[in-house]
This record gives C-alpha cells, sequence and structure tokens, in this order.
C-alpha cells in the first residue's frame, strides 16, 4: 500500500509571501461555510478533522511537537500520528479517548473559509448533534467503510435532515483498510440511497476517503482511480450554501432593540432573517399588523441602499408605528402568519422528562412566551424512524406533538424560515434549555374566526346520505396510478349508491390553485387548500377520494388534522421510481430528467414517503382493478 | 462592508452574528459590561459593539480589570477609545494585590490569579454585572473551542464544561438563576487572522505595540521580553538590546514575548502570521501550566 503524500491546500504560500494585499483582497471575498461532522470515535471523525486541520496548515509547529509528543504518550495510532488528539479538547475527553460535546474548529482554503462543528455520535448525545447541526449548512455524515450502513448512519442521517440540511456528504472513510475496493464502496452507496430515499434525503455526494492517510480529501487519489467525483475538500469548497436562497424569500427581521438615542431618532435593530430590504418598501409589523414605508438602512458605516438576509441592520419608518422588541416587520404584501397553536417536533434535551401541560418558556426569534406541549402524538424511534406511541420525551427523545402558547406568536414553517420556525423550550423553574423544536403549521382552529352556528349538521348531512364520510387522500409518485385507481374506486362506491366526490390533482390545478406552481411553498399551499376542500365535503356528508402526489409528510399530517378523528384514510400507491418513470404516462419523467420540467417530485424535488398509511398499495403486485376492490373493502367491510 | 450580492462574505457573516450577539444580551440582561483588556481583540468587540447600537453609543460600561503591569500604550490607547465611543470607562485593580506588591517578576502564577481572575470576580461582584463580554475566540485554545456563546457561570464565578446548556441556531437563552451570570463571547467564531483582516478593513485602532519598531529587550527563558519602563527589574549581567521586536498579543508586559519582527504595517503583520510556524497562544506563559489543561483548569476557577 502506498502512502498518499496530501498535497498542501494553501497553495497560495507564495501569494501570501509576494502580494500581501492581492492574497487579503482574495481572502477579503471568501464565503463561509459551516458544516457538521456526524459519526463516532470508531468512524475517525476527529482523525478526518484533525487531517483537514493539518492538510490546511492549521496546526502550528509548537502545536506539532505537542501533538507528536501526546500521540506517542496516549495515541492510539502506535508511533504515528493520532491527528484525534487534535481536536478532543477537554481532558476528560483526552483521558477517556471519546469526544462528548460540541467543538468547533476552523480553517480556511484558497475558495473559502470553514467552521466545522465536531458532535458526537452516539444516541445519548443526540441534542448535541442536534445543536451542532442547527447552524450548519452541510453535514458530513462519516462511515466505516469495514462496517458500513449502521444504525448509526441512519440515526445520523435522520437528524441531520430533520434539521433541514439539504447538503449531505457521505464520506465513506477507512477506504485504506478495505484495500480501496470499489465493490465495497458501491455497496455501501446502494444500501444508503434506498435509506435515503426512505427518509425523504433526496440528494448526498459519496466520496471515497482515509482520513488517516489522506485520500481524496484535498485531491484526487491514486489509490481510487475507478472513483471519479470531487475530493472532499473540493466539494465542500464549490458547494451552494443557504444564504443565497434565503435573500430570494420575502422579507422579514425579527426586532431585537429599539434604538432610540434621542427624540429624533427612532430605528428597529435586528438581523435580517429571509429577503432584502431597501428605502421605500412597505413593511408590515407583526402582530399587530400595522403598516409602514422604511425610510433609512442604518449602520456605522453609512446607510445602505439596500441589505439582504444574514445582515445586522438598523431600520426607520416614515411614521411613528408601534414597534418593540418580539415584532417582526415583514415585506406588507406576504407578511408571515400569527397563530397561537401548533404542530411541531420537539427535541428533548434535558434529564428531566417532558411534562405535558406544563408551562415552559418558548423562545422563538426575538419573542418569548409562555407555552405548553400536548402529549407526544408519537416519539420516532431514531435508528429505526418507526412511531412509537409515547406519554413524553426524555432526554435525546425526538417526537410530535402539539402546543400552544399564551399569546399569538408570529411564525413561519421551519422548512420556510429557521429563524421564524425553530424554537427553544426553557425551564422556568431551572432556567435551562430543555428543549428544542421546529413548527410545522399553525392547527387551523387556533384562529380567532368565529364560526357561525348552523342547524343542520354534519351528522345531519351525513345521516340524509345513509353513510360515513371519509377522505381517502391518494398519494404517491407522478405516474403511480392514483388518478386511475381513484377513478375506480369511486366508480365501484357510486355502484353501491354512496355519494362521493373525486378531487384530482390536474383538475384542482384548472381553478381553484390555478395561481400555484410546483415550489415547495406552493405544493404546501395546494395541498392545504385541497384540505380544506374535502373538510368542507365531509361537512357536506361527502366520501371524498383526493388524487394528488403530495409529496410532503408534514403537509398530509396537517390535512389529517384538519378532519375528524378516523375519517382521514391516508392510501400510499406505492410505485417505485424507476417503474413509475418506466411507465411515464404524461411523458414528464422525461422532460424532469432533461432539465425542462423543474421541482418535478422523485427527481429534484422530495417525496416523502407516508410511515405507516391507513392502506398500502403496492401496484407492482396487483392490478388497479385488485387494488380498488380492496380500497373499497377497507372503507365498506 | 455593505455589499450589494445576496452572498455575505464570511467577515460579513462573522460581523453580523456578533451584533446580533451583543443586542440579545442588552435586550434581556439587566446590567451588561464589556470587558475590555486593549488587545486586539477587545479592540474589535468594542468597535461591533459601536456599530451594533449606533446612532446610540453602546448601552454599556467598558470594564479594565487592571494589573497594573500592562505596556505603557496600553493605558493611552485605552484612555483614548473610551473617550471617542462615549462610553464610561471603569478601571479596577485588586486592592489585595496592589498592597501586597503582587508582581509578575517575584510571584508567577500567583499575579495572574490574583490580579486578573481575582480582580475580574471582586469587579464583577463590585458592580453587579450580570452579563460580561469577553472577546475570547475558539480557535485560540483547545477548552475554549467547546464554550458556549453565553458561558454560564456559577455564583463564585466557576465554569462547569459538562453542564453547558444547548445552544441552537442564533437562539440564545439568557436567563439565570440567582447569583448566576454569564460570559458572552461575540466572537467566539472568529480567527486570528479574520480579526486582522477586519482591523485592516475598518481601520480599527490598535496599540502600536503590534507593529514592529526598534524596542528595548533582554531574553529571558527562551521569551524576549521588552523593557517597557522602570518597572522592569533587571537581573545581574542583563543589558537591555535595542531589536525590531513586535507582539502578536499583548497581555502584562513581563509575561508576554515579543517577536522579532520587521512588519511595520498591518498586511505586513497579517503577512507574518500567515507564514508564522507557532501558534499565537506560544508567547503566553499561562497556558502551559499544568500540562495540556492549563487554560481549562483556569477557567473553571474563573479566569475569563
Amino acid at each position: 500500500m502506498t502512502e498518499v503524500i496530501a498535497d498542501p491546500i494553501y497553495k497560495t504560500d507564495a501569494l501570501i509571501a509576494e502580494d500581501i494585499d492581492q492574497y487579503l483582497k482574495v481572502h477579503e471575498h471568501k464565503t463561509m461555510l459551516r458544516f457538521i461532522t456526524c459519526g463516532s470515535v470508531d468512524d475517525g471523525k476527529s482523525t478526518l478533522i484533525g487531517r483537514l486541520l493539518y492538510d490546511s496548515k492549521m496546526i502550528f509547529e509548537d502545536q506539532l511537537a505537542a501533538l507528536e509528543a501526546d500521540s506517542k504518550r496516549v495515541g492510539t495510532q502506535g508511533q504515528e500520528i493520532d491527528f484525534a488528539l487534535l481536536v478532543d479538547g477537554l481532558a476528560a475527553e483526552r483521558e477517556q479517548g471519546i469526544t462528548i460535546d460540541v467543538a468547533y474548529r476552523f480553517f480556511a482554503t484558497e475558495k473559502r473559509k470553514f467552521i466545522v462543528a465536531d458532535t458526537p455520535g452516539h444516541e445519548q448525545y443526540t441534542r448535541n448533534m442536534v445543536t451542532g447541526a442547527s447552524t450548519a449548512d452541510l453535514a458530513v455524515i462519516l462511515i466505516d467503510a469495514r462496517k458500513g450502513v449502521l444504525t448509526q448512519t441512519r440515526r445520523h442521517s435522520y437528524v441531520a435532515h430533520l434539521i433541514g440540511i439539504k447538503n449531505i456528504v457521505l464520506a465513506i472513510n477507512k477506504m485504506d483498510l478495505v484495500g480501496y475496493d470499489q465493490a465495497v464502496y458501491d455497496e455501501i452507496l446502494k444500501d444508503y440511497s434506498a435509506f435515503a430515499q426512505s427518509i425523504g434525503i433526496q440528494a448526498f455526494t459519496p466520496i471515497p476517503i482515509s482520513g488517516f492517510k489522506g485520500d481524496n480529501i484535498t485531491g484526487p487519489s491514486d489509490n481510487t482511480p475507478w472513483y471519479q467525483g470531487p475530493a472532499l475538500i473540493e466539494h465542500l469548497e464549490t458547494v451552494e450554501v443557504n444564504s443565497a436562497t434565503d435573500a430570494e424569500k420575502p422579507f422579514r427581521m425579527a426586532v431585537q432593540w429599539v434604538n432610540r438615542p434621542n427624540l429624533d431618532f427612532r430605528g428597529f435593530s435586528g438581523q435580517i432573517a429571509t429577503g432584502t430590504v431597501k428605502p421605500g418598501d412597505a413593511v408590515r409589523v407583526l402582530p399587530s399588523g400595522k403598516t409602514s414605508v422604511v425610510t433609512r438602512v442604518v449602520t456605522l458605516d453609512g446607510d445602505l441602499d439596500q441589505a439582504v438576509a444574514g445582515q445586522s441592520v438598523t431600520i426607520c419608518f416614515a411614521d411613528e408605528v408601534d414597534c418593540s422588541r418580539g415584532d417582526v416587520i415583514a415585506a406588507a404584501d406576504s407578511p408571515p402568519q400569527v397563530a397561537d397553536q401548533f404542530e411541531a417536533t420537539i427535541v428533548w434535551m434535558a434529564d428531566e422528562e417532558m411534562l405535558p401541560g406544563r408551562a415552559y418558556w418558548l423562545k422563538v426569534g426575538t419573542q418569548t412566551v409562555s407555552a405548553t406541549v400536548q402529549q407526544p402524538k408519537y416519539q420516532v424511534n431514531v435508528n429505526t424512524m418507526e412511531h412509537l406511541a409515547a406519554k413524553t420525551l426524555d432526554l435525546n427523545a425526538i417526537g410530535v406533538a402539539n402546543l400552544s402558547t399564551d399569546k399569538p406568536i408570529v411564525f413561519e414553517p421551519y422548512a420556510q424560515n429557521r429563524t421564524l420556525g425553530g424554537f427553544i423550550l426553557i425551564d422556568k423553574i431551572t432556567n435551562a434549555t430543555v428543549a428544542a423544536g421546529m413548527l410545522h403549521f399553525s392547527l387551523r382552529r387556533a384562529q380567532n374566526v368565529h364560526w357561525q352556528a348552523t342547524d343542520v349538521s354534519r351528522e345531519f348531512h351525513a345521516a340524509l346520505k345513509n353513510q360515513k364520510p371519509a377522505v381517502l387522500w391518494f398519494t404517491g409518485l407522478s405516474g403511480a396510478g392514483k388518478s386511475t385507481i381513484a377513478n375506480l374506486v369511486e366508480k365501484k362506491l357510486a355502484r353501491m349508491n354512496r355519494h362521493t366526490f373525486l378531487l384530482d390533482g390536474d383538475n384542482v390545478r384548472h381553478g381553484l390553485n390555478k395561481d400555484l406552481g410546483f415550489t415547495d411553498a406552493d405544493r404546501v399551499e395546494n395541498i392545504r387548500r385541497v384540505g380544506e376542500v374535502a373538510k368542507l365535503m365531509t361537512d357536506a356528508g361527502l366520501i371524498v377520494i383526493t388524487a394528488f402526489i403530495s409529496p410532503f409528510r408534514s403537509e398530509r399530517d396537517m390535512v389529517r388534522q384538519m378532519m375528524q378523528p378516523g375519517e382521514f384514510i391516508e392510501v400510499h400507491i406505492d410505485t417505485p421510481l424507476a417503474e413509475a418513470e418506466a411507465r411515464d404516462v404524461k411523458g414528464l419523467y422525461k422532460k424532469a430528467r432533461s432539465g425542462e420540467l423543474k421541482n418535478f417530485t422523485g427527481i429534484d424535488s422530495p417525496y416523502e414517503p407516508p410511515h405507516d398509511p391507513e392502506i398500502r398499495v403496492d401496484t407492482t403486485a396487483m392490478t388497479a382493478e385488485e387494488a380498488a376492490d380492496a380500497i373499497v373493502a377497507r372503507l365498506i367491510p | 462592508m455593505a455589499t450589494a450580492a445576496n452572498s455575505l462574505t464570511h467577515l460579513e457573516r462573522l460581523e453580523a452574528e456578533a451584533i446580533h450577539i451583543m443586542r440579545e444580551v442588552v435586550a434581556e440582561a439587566e446590567k451588561p459590561v464589556m470587558l475590555y483588556s486593549v488587545g486586539k481583540d477587545s479592540a474589535v468587540m468594542l468597535h461591533l459593539a459601536r456599530k451594533a447600537f449606533y446612532p446610540s453609543p453602546p448601552p454599556f460600561p467598558l470594564l479594565h480589570v487592571d494589573t497594573t503591569w500592562k505596556f505603557k500604550a496600553m493605558y493611552e490607547l485605552r484612555d483614548k477609545m473610551a473617550r471617542d465611543s462615549g462610553m464610561e470607562l471603569l478601571v479596577y485593580q485588586n486592592p489585595e494585590a496592589k498592597e501586597r506588591g503582587i508582581n509578575p517578576f517575584d510571584h508567577g502564577a500567583l499575579h495572574t490569579d490574583m490580579w486578573k481572575t481575582e480582580g475580574l470576580k471582586q469587579a464583577l461582584n463590585l458592580y453587579g454585572f450580570d452579563a460580561a463580554f469577553g472577546g475570547a475566540r475558539r480557535d485560540e485554545e483547545k477548552s475554549r473551542a467547546k464554550e458556549r456563546i453565553f458561558s454560564f457561570r456559577t455564583a463564585s464565578h466557576g465554569w462547569d464544561p459538562k453542564n453547558q446548556r444547548p445552544e441552537l441556531w442564533n437562539l440564545y437563552n439568557a436567563r439565570k438563576n440567582k447569583g448566576e451570570s454569564i460570559r458572552v463571547f461575540p466572537i467566539s467564531n472568529w480567527t486570528e487572522l479574520d480579526i486582522w483582516q477586519y482591523i485592516h478593513l475598518n481601520d480599527v485602532p490598535i496599540v502600536p505595540l503590534y507593529f514592529a519598531d526598534q524596542r528595548p529587550t533582554v531574553e529571558r527563558d527562551g521569551m524576549l521580553l521588552m523593557v517597557d519602563d522602570e518597572r522592569f527589574p533587571l537581573q545581574p549581567g542583563e543589558e537591555p538590546v535595542m531589536r525590531s521586536i513586535r507582539f502578536r498579543t499583548l497581555g502584562c508586559y513581563p509575561l508576554t514575548g515579543a517577536v522579532e519582527s520587521e512588519a511595520k504595517t498591518l498586511p505586513e503583520v497579517i503577512q507574518e502570521t500567515l507564514l508564522t510556524t507557532t501558534s499565537e497562544r506560544q508567547g503566553r506563559a499561562i497556558d502551559k501550566d499544568a500540562g495540556g489543561a492549563g487554560m481549562e483548569k483556569k477557567k473553571q476557577e474563573g479566569y475569563f
């Protein structure tokens, strides 16, 4: 086996020596990537980080001398340098040889600056991983090539995906110990792809590496001629970061502090969460809903013509609108929602278990309110992704629950806006941070719209039709067979004198939803409207059949929430992507593959299959007729 | 630092983060203070505070925990910066250390302990500050790399690394128990190079000792020490020699080693920093105590 001599990343050494001014100019314009490394000690995580620091010359001679001495004394690599010792910071960790907290590391290359959050991989440290992931643009998931996809790999991937990290690197490490065998790499890749798709990870970048030997870290390795992709550093240097897309969303800024040095100046200070702001922009202050116009964007370096997502600024208004800490300033024409009841994912982080019904402080953005959490709907087994019944959540548990706040808060779903959708819960007695959470959506019944009582009740409507209302919610990939089977089901029900109505995806988009496109946000709104329509129809006593791709789990769950208990029947038309694509009834896959059609589910937009649908139809195992019969039999036994 | 592009540079992201942190503290703490050591990190932190609250002056005082053993040039810049920023400057000197004449030449580690660690605790208790900004960075030292941005201290100012609050997104929990105080590190995520580059881009005033000049020096225990004034007792046979030197880090002058250098401008200093082969704190005696865990131990005892 040949030792790989790693290329030093700092090829700019010469530039530093020859033309420091030019070097500084280049460095000034570098962007920053924050990433998290997930894996346990055995996967060689600390070794990899140590290697990154070493190869990017972030280790000085005095540190190297200390490292060499430590390696001989307590290292685990014999006489060779143990890079892990560079990274494991606290004394207890050095002694036990494990990483127990989140540590941050810094390095830079010619193109970018990096902040690495190094977190432990054991299940009992899930909270630390969530913490490290919360500020990361990218996750590096390490796999030991000798062991393949393990329980912990699935856990790390799930948590990274849960926190909303879109860029995932699968670093298949210790390739040196499997003889750089492509077959080993391919097998792991196959296993991981299947798993990733099942939890909704649409894309990831696999790289075969050796953190210890340095293969495919800074440049292509001679040991893996069969691998054509980028080296780890190359990928980290070029991957796109989230902040650019944040700037394209509608403007939102949580007010941190009102700046009032004298009677002539009144400004509102905060960090822009999404969008851009400039003088002349119409804005709305929430929750009050009052509008004004931006007159100035003030900084010490002079007023700005425009400020973008990520910047900390101070904004002045044209008139004396009430606005204080906790308020959110937003684009006047597309403000975020205000609500006091939500569904949320909660990661419990305290030794003392969650108490449903107890009041905790909830901090989201700059708002702090009192909140109570209901008994969880379910807990997620982070190793198997199974939903388990749970009465509470204990340390490191992740679950989904409804929560209510004592006054309305300004929010957005976490998937759209981390600042207005991510929250922490604080124990009112100990003041400890006990949980982190992500808001999914508001529970519609929370809104302060009063219901007009009607004399002909939904029960009366149903009784008149001699049937029990229900929603048969078909979900599945495009071309899976939803519309075909739904149509057959409706025909069969009609023959049985049942009052039905079929809401079909394409048909609804011609009318009710013709203003919506296929971005994630529009897909969510599409499903919300269909859900509301279906709900009205069940109130009228109908059996509603819907045929929509409805790719996101959270929206299907949102619709489930709207319905009476037991009336929502999720029907997963389960057709493998390859099969649906092979059928390609409407020729859409072909268009999507050629790039002609964007945001196509299964190709460049995710599909999240249901975890436990009421009915699952495997279209590779039965005909459409058989499927329709099975569904009808389930509805009317 | 303003930009029209939608992607912020790394320094813009770091600046916005630091400003966000400072505003959170001012909004949530009862009586914040900024610890000001007059070094380059303090200089950047002070500049960020002025940006965070402009056009208001930063709504908290500066606190200098003085050892009476700082370089003369540091005292000059300290007083000037307080005047320019319109902030109140509090200078605290541990009366016991003063009375007992504790000094770095005769008392070694006790000097740091009494003037700095004890002095800081006394000052925070005296004024009742519940949140103190510090200019520590995570890249400085291994135990700093694990410290939170909002770092809680017990009533006796101890740090418990195993019992830190999780810190998610940019949501900081500033609620504290009776007697607890918070040390807040707004420039946690900055590196030494970031600090230099920011000083360069923003013309942040720093102590001239960071730039090379001919200065009187003696060599002692492998460190190059500057003879700042008559407070420096020469040992028998020692004769100050003029050398072109500068400092990469500024502590108490007898404890801080200088490096021989010709770097007279900021770009030259940065150039030298990048090409150097030893780490920044290498000139500091404090990190070398107690094996590799010197700083972690000092922090548990209440050192910043």
